[in-house]
């Protein structure tokens, strides 16, 4: 052995045993979003968050490093993502893991997040049964269950709508999306007289024949649930073209079908559109105002973030927040998800918590319907507002999220 | 409504489907018909056209009609010179080398697309008078679906007339059915294919650009969609245009039909169809005899 390298070792072993003594503790985050394949389009959102997050509460970091380590989930089906979760836990030797856009690529990766004992921040996938796959698995962005569970309740309440069709992408969050609405439409009175499968969340499926199904039904509402991108855009230029708002048929959905980084590309087709959803960029709070300003200066006026960065935003949040709670120990998985249970933050999306009991995220859901500003860009208003809506699979321990017998 | 509209609404949907994947395919027959190249990349050449088209509306505020001609002209100039500096020298290569060949230039597209102009979905803006419903008198039917419809129909008259009644026409049926021998009565098979080629691309152009409305757009395009233009030309029968233009409105109908009806997994039915077809016409609805 050179003299140069045993200098090195001992090096390494001194800096090793004294973290954060004298320069800043780096903590390696990594972190699983779709760089290539259908889901692209959406990993920018969240990176950008990410990195926003750091310049402007730099304060909020110190004395800690975050390290962003980046992997391709590729396709929308858990099988890289599984491999990317692995080889981060066990090659990179991440502290944290963070990402995951698709609800498959979370499911797939469970078993591996629990036998590595790290905390999983899960960014963006809404299918309600994932949090109870690992214990590791925390979440900050939403489920399905809570936009269409009362987007079902309001169809009824607020629309007055007898029947619906719901046409939704068939995966774990489209049925979750169906049976929430489902559920809460007809607990309310209503009457889903069709579900329609529409495609997987691989490809844009041309939705004409399915939607001409859903109007040859003369449905009160049609619920849409497709993944946020470039799904969203084709289902309201279908709903348009085929004339059924004309038909008598209002269109309805999660905020999925409206992300405010492509309301603009749909034009005057989405003015009217009622949907729920947990954040819109127009939400008229301190927190939003300065997140959508420094937004714009960051990324040109015309960028806007939407639910997935929101979702992003509060993830490095609630890392942040754990790093300081275990004093820098974020890498005992335990502690971690401990530290943010309760954990409280005044988000872009209002009030924020993570429900001790289920790690999953509590927040406002918002009954929304697109307008043309007096600018003559489109933007939503909120209708009503939900406070501190839970996840109802949960609460009801229904379905997938029934306990195991 | 009543069933005789749902009927009508199914077919004016799957036809204009239909129409989109004849406009992209049918340049994709004709090469591999009379060059016997195996070109995959074909849609390759639809997505950049609809690009071309999408992006100099949205951007550059193009017209639709000016768009269009120039998603067919940029694509079919890139393609000439793709021909002249890569596909030539694989014109004699075994098949396995043209299929690497083409799927490799797949994935550059892809690429490509993807660092230059971005990951995201690009959305068509309809112009105002082809966006809305138009009234039929028993039905009222998406005007851009019966647009693309009787643009369709036109194309196809008028790539059959100039097959069946012009020089050139001729000449590239002569070389579809014999090459030696065309080459012998001279007939300038190299020019021939230069031409065809450019004018094939140009038209996957503009279908790429007319069908975004449909089939969408973003760097996935030509691998989405492949198997449904591979389809068409097989079903229709390499180098007939005819032969193209009812495989395309058959696997349109078939496919919407499918679809609405069976929304799971309907489609494996027009696999299927395909293969049986195939089995009991090797060569395609109305594809040229073996030599």
């Amino acid at each position: 052995m050179s003299k140069r390298m045993i200098a090195a070792l001992a090096a390494l072993a001194v800096s090793g045993g004294a973290p954060g003594a004298a320069s800043a503790q780096e903590v390696k985050i990594g972190l699983i979003l779709p760089y290539t394949g259908p889901g692209a389009e959406l990993s920018p959102n969240m990176d950008r968050a990410i990195d926003l997050y750091q310049k402007l509460d730099a304060a909020q970091i110190k004395p800690f490093k975050l390290t962003i380590i980046k992997r391709d989930s590729k396709a929308p089906n858990g099988a890289a993502a599984k491999v990317d979760t692995q080889e981060l836990l066990t090659q990179e030797k991440v502290d944290v893991i963070a990402g995951y856009i698709y609800s498959p690529d979370a499911i797939a990766s469970a078993p591996v997040i629990t036998a590595g004992k790290r905390l999983a921040v899960i960014m963006n996938a809404g299918t309600a049964f994932i949090t109870n796959l690992s214990p590791y698995y925390v979440r900050t962005s939403f489920t399905l269950w809570q936009s269409s569970y009362v987007m079902g309740e309001q169809a009824a309440k607020y629309l007055h709508a007898k029947t619906a069709v719901v046409a939704y992408t068939d995966y774990p969050p489209g049925k979750d999306a169906l049976d929430a609405f489902k559920y809460a439409f007809e607990h309310n009175g209503g009457k889903v007289i069709d579900a329609i499968p529409a495609g997987g969340p691989g490809a844009t499926p041309d939705f004409t024949p399915f939607f001409q199904r859903a109007k040859d039904e003369h449905p009160n509402v049609l619920f849409v649930f497709v993944p946020a991108g470039d799904q969203a855009t084709a289902v309201v230029k279908t709903y348009a073209a085929l004339g059924m708002k004309a038909a008598g048929i209002q269109l309805t959905g999660t905020g999925d079908i409206v992300p405010d980084n492509m309301l603009q590309g749909m034009g005057d087709s989405a003015i009217g559109l009622i949907t729920v959803h947990h954040y819109n960029a127009d939400l008229d709070n301190p927190q939003n105002k300065a997140f959508i300003a420094a937004w714009k200066k960051a990324y040109g006026a015309d960028a806007t973030p939407d639910f997935t960065s929101v979702g992003a935003w509060d993830g490095i949040a609630a890392i942040v927040h754990a790093l300081h709670a275990t004093k820098g120990k974020i890498d005992d998985g335990a502690a971690a998800v401990k530290s943010l249970e309760g954990w409280k933050f005044a988000s872009p999306q209002g009030p924020i918590e993570i429900d001790p009991q289920t790690r999953d995220i509590v927040m406002n859901e918002y009954l929304d319907q697109v307008y043309k500003g007096s600018d003559g860009k489109l933007h939503e208003k909120v209708l009503a507002t939900f406070h501190n809506v839970k996840d109802q699979c949960k609460a009801l321990a229904i379905g997938p999220c029934a306990p195991k017998k | 409504m009543n069933a005789v509209a749902d009927i009508a609404g199914i077919v004016l949907g799957g036809l204009a489907a239909g129409t989109v994947l004849f406009i992209v395919s049918v340049g994709l027959s004709v090469t591999m018909g009379l060059m016997g190249f195996v070109n995959l990349a074909h849609g390759a050449f639809a997505m950049f056209g609809g690009y071309l088209i999408v992006l100099a509306m949205n951007r550059a505020q193009y017209g639709f009609a000016a768009a269009l001609a120039l998603g067919f002209f940029g694509t079919a100039a890139l393609s000439v010179v793709l021909e002249r500096f890569l596909y030539r020298r694989l014109y004699r290569a075994g098949e396995l080398d043209q299929v690497l060949f083409t799927i490799g230039l797949i994935f550059i597209f892809i690429a490509g697309i993807t660092i230059v102009i971005g990951p995201e979905h690009q959305t068509l803006q309809l112009p105002a008078a082809l966006s809305g419903q138009l009234n039929l008198g028993f039905i009222a039917y998406r005007t851009y679906s019966i647009f693309l419809i009787v643009i369709g129909f036109l194309i196809a008259l008028g790539i059959w007339l100039t097959f069946e009644r012009t020089r050139i026409g001729g000449q590239i049926r002569a070389t579809v059915d014999n090459r030696r021998m065309a080459e012998s009565l001279g007939i300038d098979v190299d020019r021939l294919f230069t031409i065809t080629f450019a004018f094939g691309s140009g038209m996957a152009g503009l279908g790429g650009g007319l069908g975004a409305e449909f089939l969408g757009l973003d760097p996935q395009y030509p691998l989405e969609y492949l198997v449904y233009f591979l389809i068409v030309v097989s079903v229709g029968g390499l180098g007939s245009v005819i032969g193209v233009y009812y495989a395309a409105l058959i696997l349109g109908v078939l496919n919407f039909a499918l679809t609405l009806y069976l929304p799971k997994g309907g489609t494996i039915f027009i696999y299927a169809l395909t293969i049986l077809m195939l089995l009991a016409r090797p060569r395609g609805l109305s594809g040229r005899k073996e030599q």
